[in-house]
């Protein structure tokens, strides 16, 4: 066995050809889903594994496919390449180096929910990888792996490339879908979700990249060995894309359970420049802000322990920030991408986003004062929970957890602590 | 008559081809990148004609080219360079990089050079935090990325898009 899951070009540099993979098995696991298990069998294997989406939500694939609505046809898959989240970029490179293993998964996942067309959403600036892509269909086409009566079976399957053009929005599955319909990408009331109401209004089942790639082996090798790696509830191997201000930025694929040290000192090689480590974003631009202590540290990656320290693994987009870095110009940043993916579609993360980055940009500006921060805190407080997707909630994280434990970060950019603040209101009221 | 229809009928109806024969509508988002590949931008006709091909009101194409951030709808310079500033890529001094490309170019960001060549812009997130500093350039033969960036590197890619261009 080989010790990479998902980046096995790392080992097998030509994975990318067609008659390489199969060499590897590629496809077996598609023959054998195809010639021999019932689709809800392929479901129940995917569900026993534990395996969960990797590209964010952390959701059970197998659960998910078995949400989908029976009554109503035809049934589609798309998988998620849209990885616009900063600090991901853990899909482009299974998709350029291993896109065979990504479409079989794509290939089972589609014989599992009885999908005869599979659409894969990849965000426009993928131009290069979606032309590649589309040359590895055409080549599975041509093999008789995809197509009519496949392994002469009544099962028949096409795989479609669609490209996106510039919005962050479109990696929200139900924006993905709008938007793969020729219209704004812009989230859906939910429910009904995906599965009983999806592209063009029938069951759909929408999936990570990373996520598909892991289902081939599942297949393959059984849920009994995928559960052999990571923990009891976070089970298998998941790529951590590790950026920032590290020695050895990267994608490296880890057993879930791995701990931050791990990955930011052995892997990672450390803090560049011989800096030190000051915070973590363990979900990339969406995440909070973790203090880079000693426990921090030893956290294991998983989707139950990261939360221990305040924050999510999300998309295991690790950004490591070094003590070079003021929050408050860290917040700025993300503040800005925010207001330029907000959607528009609700008040609250159109308005808020906005209202929050001229907030920033004076802070970090050294313009402001420490009622302003007050005030920022106070905005992003009023987005969290009021809006239909994710995107307002994830924009408040860094904002919120960025003034609550990098305090002094704010009060060196305002000119004065809180505690003046507070001493001044005081003395103002009784004044007053 | 409808222009882009007579130009590109193959490429046309292999658009069309990928999605169910009742949502045409679906193929909105390749036909605009179809428009654009010649002059960089989409017409007010490319979007008629868009409309017509899929049976929506050119008003809907419309607001698609607004939405969506790699459609424009005014010309600007044959290439687009656009250099990702994003948190990771900040972290790893992109925006020095930036700041330098456009010292270099004698522009400021948004900018075209006076020969019309390029064009240079701040993006968000391209999904290549770990090879920061890093760009997508885009131009009529489609959108490539350059990775590990230095001033250098770009100054000698931008002489070869010149040389190519013949504006050397």
């Amino acid at each position: 066995m080989s010790q990479t899951l998902l980046l096995r070009h790392r080992e097998i540099p030509d994975i990318h050809k067609l008659e390489v993979y199969r060499q590897h098995s590629g496809f077996q696991a598609f023959h054998k889903a195809v010639t021999t298990m019932q689709p809800d069998e392929v479901t129940e294997v995917v569900k026993a594994s534990g395996l969960r989406g990797r590209g964010g939500a952390g959701f059970p694939t197998g659960m998910k496919w078995s949400f989908i609505d029976q009554k109503s046809w035809p049934h589609y898959v798309v998988a998620n390449a849209d990885e616009s989240e900063p600090g991901t970029f853990k899909d482009r490179e299974i998709m350029e180096n291993n896109p065979f293993q990504f479409l079989e998964g794509v290939a089972i996942a589609s014989y599992a929910i009885k999908a005869n067309a599979a659409y894969v959403y990849l965000r426009g600036e993928f131009w290069q990888v979606a032309r590649q892509l589309d040359q590895c269909i055409a080549d599975l086409e041509n093999a008789g792996l995809l197509g009519e009566n496949l392994f002469g079976s009544q099962y028949s399957l096409r795989i479609y490339t669609h490209l996106g053009a510039g919005a962050y929005i479109c990696g929200e599955e139900t924006a993905m879908l709008e938007s793969l319909e020729g219209k704004l990408g812009q989230p859906r009331l939910r429910p009904p979700f995906p599965p009983s109401f999806g592209l063009y209004g029938k069951p759909t089942v929408v999936n990570n990249v990373e996520t598909l790639t892991n289902v081939p082996l599942i297949i393959e090798n059984g849920a009994a060995w995928y559960r052999t790696f990571g923990t009891e509830k976070s089970t298998g191997v998941k790529i951590f894309s590790l950026s920032g201000c590290v020695n050895r930025p990267g994608n490296y694929e880890l057993p879930l359970g791995t701990t931050f040290r791990e990955l930011i000192f052995e892997r990672g090689g450390g803090i560049s420049d011989g800096r030190t480590i000051k915070a973590i974003m363990p979900a990339g631009a969406s995440s909070s802000l973790i203090i880079a202590n000693e426990a921090a540290l030893d956290t294991p990656m998983d989707y139950e322990s990261v939360p221990s320290v305040g924050a999510q693994l999300g998309s295991a987009s690790v950004i490591v920030v070094d003590d070079s870095v003021n929050m408050a110009w860290l917040i700025d940043k993300t503040m800005h991408f925010f207001k330029h993916e907000s959607c528009g579609k609700c008040t609250p993360c159109r308005e808020g986003t906005f209202w929050m980055m001229h907030l920033t940009e004076r802070i970090n500006g050294g313009k402001a004062s420490w009622d302003d921060v007050e005030l920022l805190r106070e905005v992003a407080s009023q987005v969290r929970g009021k809006c239909l997707c994710a995107l307002g909630e994830f924009s408040i994280e860094a904002v919120l957890s960025g003034i609550e434990r990098f305090k002094q970060d704010f009060e060196e950019r305002v000119g004065e602590t809180a505690n003046q603040r507070v001493n001044e209101s005081a003395s103002q009221r009784v004044s007053e | 008559m409808n222009a882009l229809a007579e130009k590109y009928p193959k490429e046309i109806e292999k658009i069309l081809g990928k999605y169910p024969p009742d949502q045409k509508r679906s193929a909105v988002m390749p036909l605009l990148f179809l428009a654009q590949r010649e002059l960089g931008y989409v017409t007010k006709q490319a979007m008629s004609e868009i409309a017509e091909i899929i049976d929506v009101s050119p008003t809907e194409v419309a607001s698609i080219v607004g939405f969506y951030s790699l459609y424009y709808d005014e010309p600007a310079g044959k290439y687009r360079i656009q250099v990702c500033t994003d948190l990771p890529c900040a972290l790893r001094g992109a925006e020095q990089f930036l700041e330098k490309l456009c010292e270099n170019l004698g522009i400021k960001v948004g900018e075209t050079t006076p020969d019309g060549l390029i064009t240079v812009e701040r993006v968000m997130c391209l999904a290549g935090c770990d090879k920061a500093p890093m760009f997508q350039v885009q131009g009529s033969e489609g959108l490539t990325y350059h990775e590990n960036q230095t001033a250098e590197s770009v100054q000698a890619l931008i002489e070869s898009l010149r040389n190519k261009d013949g504006r050397a």
